[in-house]
């Protein structure tokens, strides 16, 4: 814990909300200009988390330090050294862009010539120089994401935590904000990212801490847990539940695991290795055994799959619904 | 990257001050650049009570009697200052509660600024929209044919038993705006606001009530401020037999005084308790 490599380590952090335990035992280190996504479903503790790591929460046991200072009893100083994307766009509405970031800047206690000239730096790189004065509230949900972005860099903070940065947005303002984080982490920003998505945490993370229960369950590269996860899906749902054991046949040619069947939503999953050879194989077996599927697909594992890899049972929210 | 000249932290309790004010001058300038952005709310705010005086005062003013038979509009316009103070309440309310939900609390929580300077802005800020709401209801007042017949400085103290009303009230709107989930709950406080304004002696004396209610009505934190603003400025209506009735001015401090024993701490905890 006390080398200086980390920019983040947390030890064993424990918080609880009345009789609900949020974090349980949670460990996790990020090195000094890394990217680290951690990744979960909802209620996995991954705002909890990032809460505490920013000053935000109190937690019951373990510790964390953040930029080498610790979260507890250092607060003021972590403060100095962060900054923070929230699950809420945090800026002014009524303001403008520009207003907006002087107003942040002065706050962390810029000259006002200095948070001006940060103000317009930040608003040209994250390409809202033409949007500076038109009030945030009439900003698209990228361009607010982008704003409260330029709000959390005035400082040029050494650790940046971005709290499902881009839940609610369309593919556009993902991307937006992909970019932008893209070009942070270029300038060697050390940045801890939460999503439920696998594919943000694998085009932003190099390495991924996979958190349920409050406790990181697997963490390594995005590859690394790929593999471990199996690639690319094929799916087959037929017509008929009596034309299953057939379909089932003909996916079991070309899975490189167990194939599973589920009769209610009459589909045969399993994962593939090649993916164009496994769809042909597959649509020329089933033709070959007369059957016409509903629908054939090839797709990612879904976290839901990730889960019931790594836990060896569904997430929550699936067990609820079953 | 570009460099930026981080500031050192500040180490001595004055330049902890000194960040301090700075801070709240810089939050305080921003609920400015508010009315400048968005007049209207700022304008409605404004002219609701004008549009209550002239309602009161010649739509069911006629039909008012005022116990010592003085003008209606004199009697009537002390009441509708201090329940001014009170629509402060929402404005408040409604500010505190925006920023928590936009997630704006938790930026400057998570940012090194005195947590104090969040409160203290919006406090200052609020206090100057009192200040030009009140001066703009005074005018109204001149216009419909109130004055004050005591000297100038009655009616300064009148002026600042107001503005300790609000300023009382200001922690009431941070605590509730803290206590509420989205700024929906807004309506509830302005639906609320008129029992209280009815139960008070702002447009009604208490000696035409049924007993029982005159005294509840007498009891009331607003009528200690309408009686001392009443006495203060020479304006028909005010005193009465009861004990509370006879210390209107003491009452008008001691109210006060007591929402902000109350409500300060518990705002000051309800902060606090935003990282449990």
């Amino acid at each position: 814990m006390t080398s200086t490599t980390w920019a983040v380590a947390a030890e064993g952090l424990r918080k609880r909300y009345g009789t609900t335990t949020a974090l349980d035992g949670f460990d996790l280190t990020v090195r000094e200009g890394t990217v680290c996504g951690l990744l979960g479903p909802n209620g996995a503790g991954k705002t909890t988390a990032v809460r505490i790591l920013t000053t935000l929460l109190r937690f019951d046991g373990g510790r964390a330090e953040v930029a080498g200072l610790d979260v507890a009893s250092q607060a003021a100083q972590v403060r100095h050294r962060i900054g923070l994307l929230g699950q809420h766009a945090a800026v002014d509405e009524v303001l403008g862009g520009r207003q907006n970031l002087v107003m942040f800047g002065r706050l962390y206690h810029l000259r006002a010539t200095t948070a001006r000239r940060r103000a317009d730096e930040l608003l040209e790189r994250f390409g809202l120089r033409d949007a500076a004065g038109r009030p945030a509230g009439q900003y698209s949900g990228g361009m607010r994401r982008r704003l409260d972005l330029a709000a959390s860099l005035l400082l040029a903070p050494r650790v940046l935590f971005l709290d499902e940065p881009t839940t609610g947005l369309d593919p556009r303002g993902r991307n937006e904000v992909w970019e932008a984080v893209r070009g942070l982490v270029a300038g060697g920003t050390t940045v801890l990212l939460t999503t439920q998505y696998l594919d943000e945490a694998d085009q932003l993370a190099d390495r991924i801490s996979v958190i349920d229960h409050g406790r990181v369950i697997a963490e390594g590269s995005p590859e690394q847990l790929k593999s471990r996860l199996g690639g690319d899906r094929i799916d087959v749902v037929v017509r008929d539940a009596g034309e299953l054991p057939a379909a089932a046949a003909a996916v079991a040619r070309v899975a490189v695991a167990t194939t599973e069947v589920d009769r209610d939503t009459r589909r045969v999953s399993a994962p593939v290795g090649d993916r164009v050879a496994a769809l042909t194989e597959v649509v020329r077996a089933l033709d070959d055994a007369g059957l016409a599927a509903e629908d054939i697909a090839l797709r990612r594992p879904t976290l839901d799959e990730v889960f019931l890899r790594l836990t060896g049972r569904p997430t929550d929210e699936e067990a609820t619904a079953a | 990257m570009t460099t930026t000249d981080t500031p050192a932290i500040p180490r001595t309790p004055l330049e902890r001050l000194h960040w301090a004010i700075l801070a709240t001058w810089t939050i305080t300038g921003r609920d400015l650049d508010h009315w400048v952005r968005q007049p209207a709310p700022v304008l409605v705010a404004l002219l609701f009570p004008v549009m209550l005086v002239l309602m009161f005062g010649y739509l069911f003013g006629g039909a008012m009697s005022v116990p010592d038979g003085g003008s209606y509009r004199e009697f009537l316009m002390p009441g509708m200052f201090a329940l001014t103070m009170v629509f402060g309440v929402e404005a408040t309310m409604l500010a505190v509660t925006t920023d928590a939900a936009r997630g704006v609390t938790d930026r400057f929580r998570s940012m090194p600024m005195a947590a104090s300077a969040v409160v203290a802005g919006r406090g200052t800020a609020d206090m100057l929209g009192s200040v030009v709401g009140l001066a703009v209801l005074l005018a109204c007042g001149l216009a419909v044919g109130w004055r004050w017949h005591g000297g100038a400085g009655d009616a300064l103290l009148a002026v600042g038993a107001l503005l300790l009303l609000r300023f009382a009230l200001v922690w009431v709107g941070i605590y509730l705006g803290l206590l509420a989930r989205n700024p929906e709950a807004v309506t509830a406080v302005q639906v609320l606001v008129w029992p209280l304004a009815f139960l008070s002696n702002a447009f009604v004396a208490p000696a035409t009530m049924p007993g029982w209610l005159g005294t509840v009505v007498e009891w009331n934190p607003l009528s200690a401020t309408v009686s001392a603003t009443r006495e203060l400025f020479g304006n028909p209506g005010w005193g009465g037999d009861s004990w509370v009735a006879q210390h209107a001015l003491l009452m008008a401090v001691v109210w006060p005084l007591v929402l902000l024993a109350v409500f300060l701490p518990l705002s000051v905890r309800r902060y606090r308790r935003l990282s449990r």
